[in-house]
């Protein structure tokens, strides 16, 4: 790699580590997150630095030029951090999801539980015939909450 | 109490600490067990939040600060769900805690006295050293046992964690958190025992894990509090 280009390849490095470490310190970031962003940085910080080991690799794989396995290594990377934010906001709609469906029940329990709500009107019916009628959640028999909390 | 998949141990818990502990409430913090956790804390007669989905201990404990905050309780105590924390003792840090009014919270040390009974696995006893080297170091105040769950804490520390609180593995940065928003705490030697039943949370690949992101949160922690911190240091405390 010629000089100038690892010059480069480091000083970039080293700005993606110290950029990361900033957003962690005004907490824009996770740790989490950070954690796989300065691994990556770190990894292409040691190829930058130690060009034998970039020659080593190059070689090992078939790429005369090794300024390109930097480029594929670092590719490699950003696909796997896409991978990982894939994953991140997969597990975020689920989670969001269920937080609505939580939410959405819960109102309409509160709703029969207020005297005043509009459902009232079918409190009679329901007594009878609606599954929440016996105050107790399916999920966890979760009993109402008192009105107030036991001796706060 | 925070409770994940603790079914086997979770209601031996909360019937000691009605019986052992100083009169209290205990509110356990169903972190979307996959178990019976809920049900047995239930029949214990805890009160129970459950959560939709599992938070994590940092998520999981802040609720319940947030829960005591909204109904003005002065105190809160923090106990693991698996029998490893002796309920009995928590008269002992009630009486470290109100014996020193400008204290916040105390926690419990296992490594303040010689250990007896359950002994930490030799990799996990490294971090934690680890931890309190440096912990000692940036607060000037001796720190054995940075990693402890087993806390009082008083109404300002309450209203501190219920507004804010770390994630994933919080303990640590917990305390450099109370330290830079001027609060005081200490330790008290303890006993922890064997997990009465159930799985560590905590496996091998985890404390790797855990060993890099308080490190490097406590860096970013530092860097963030950097001004408070080198403010007139506290005289140490044992
Ligand atoms: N709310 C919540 N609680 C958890 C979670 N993981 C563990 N806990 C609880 O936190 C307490 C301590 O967890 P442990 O897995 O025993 O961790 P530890 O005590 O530090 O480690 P060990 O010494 O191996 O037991 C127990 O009461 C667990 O049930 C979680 O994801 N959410
Ligand atoms: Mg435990």
């Amino acid at each position: 790699m010629h000089a100038r280009m690892q010059i480069a390849s480091i000083l970039f490095a080293v700005a993606v580590l110290v950029l990361v470490f900033e957003l962690v310190r005004r907490r824009k970031l996770s740790e989490r997150y950070a954690l796989l962003w300065m691994s990556a940085a770190l990894a292409l910080l040691l190829l930058a630095a130690w060009q034998r080991l970039l020659y080593l690799v190059s070689r090992a794989v078939g790429i005369y030029y090794p300024p390109t396995t930097f480029l594929v290594i670092a590719f490699g990377f950003a696909l796997m951090l896409l991978l990982n934010f894939s994953i991140a906001s997969s597990r975020l709609s689920a989670e969001t999801r269920t937080l609505a469906q939580r939410v959405a029940l819960l109102e309409m329990e509160l709703a029969h539980a207020d005297p005043d709500a509009p459902l009232e009107r079918d409190r009679a019916r329901d007594a009878e015939l609606h599954p929440l009628a016996g105050a107790r959640s399916p999920r966890t028999g979760a009993q109402r909450p008192a009105a107030n909390p036991p001796g706060a | 109490m925070p409770a994940y998949n603790e079914e086997g141990s979770v209601a031996a818990v909360v019937r000691r600490v009605y019986e052992s502990a100083p009169p209290c409430d205990v509110l356990v913090i169903d972190d979307g067990s996959s178990d019976e956790t809920a049900v047995r804390a239930r029949e214990a007669g805890a009160w129970v939040v459950s959560m939709p989905f599992n938070l994590g201990i940092g998520g999981a404990v802040q609720t319940g600060f947030l829960f005591a905050r909204d109904h003005g309780y002065q105190l809160v105590a923090q106990i693991d769900g698996d029998g490893q924390h002796d309920p009995a003792i928590l008269m002992r840090l009630l009486s470290k805690l109100s014996s020193d009014e400008s204290l916040d919270m105390v926690y419990g040390s296992r490594f303040l006295e010689a250990e007896r009974g359950y002994r930490v696995p030799l990799s996990r006893r490294v971090g934690i050293k680890l931890f309190a080297f440096s912990l000692t170091r940036i607060l000037g105040q001796r720190i054995t046992d940075p990693t402890s769950g087993f806390r009082l804490c008083n109404r300002r520390a309450i209203e501190l964690f219920a507004a804010e609180y770390p994630q994933d593995y919080p303990e640590v940065e917990a305390l450099l958190m109370l330290r830079s928003g001027g609060f005081r705490f200490a330790e008290v030697a303890v006993q922890m025992s064997n997990r009465a039943g159930g799985r560590s949370s905590i496996t091998r690949l985890r404390s790797g894990y855990y060993m890099v992101k308080v490190s490097l949160a406590l860096l970013a922690g530092l860097l963030r509090e950097r001004v408070k911190l080198t403010g007139p240091t506290l005289e140490p405390q044992v």
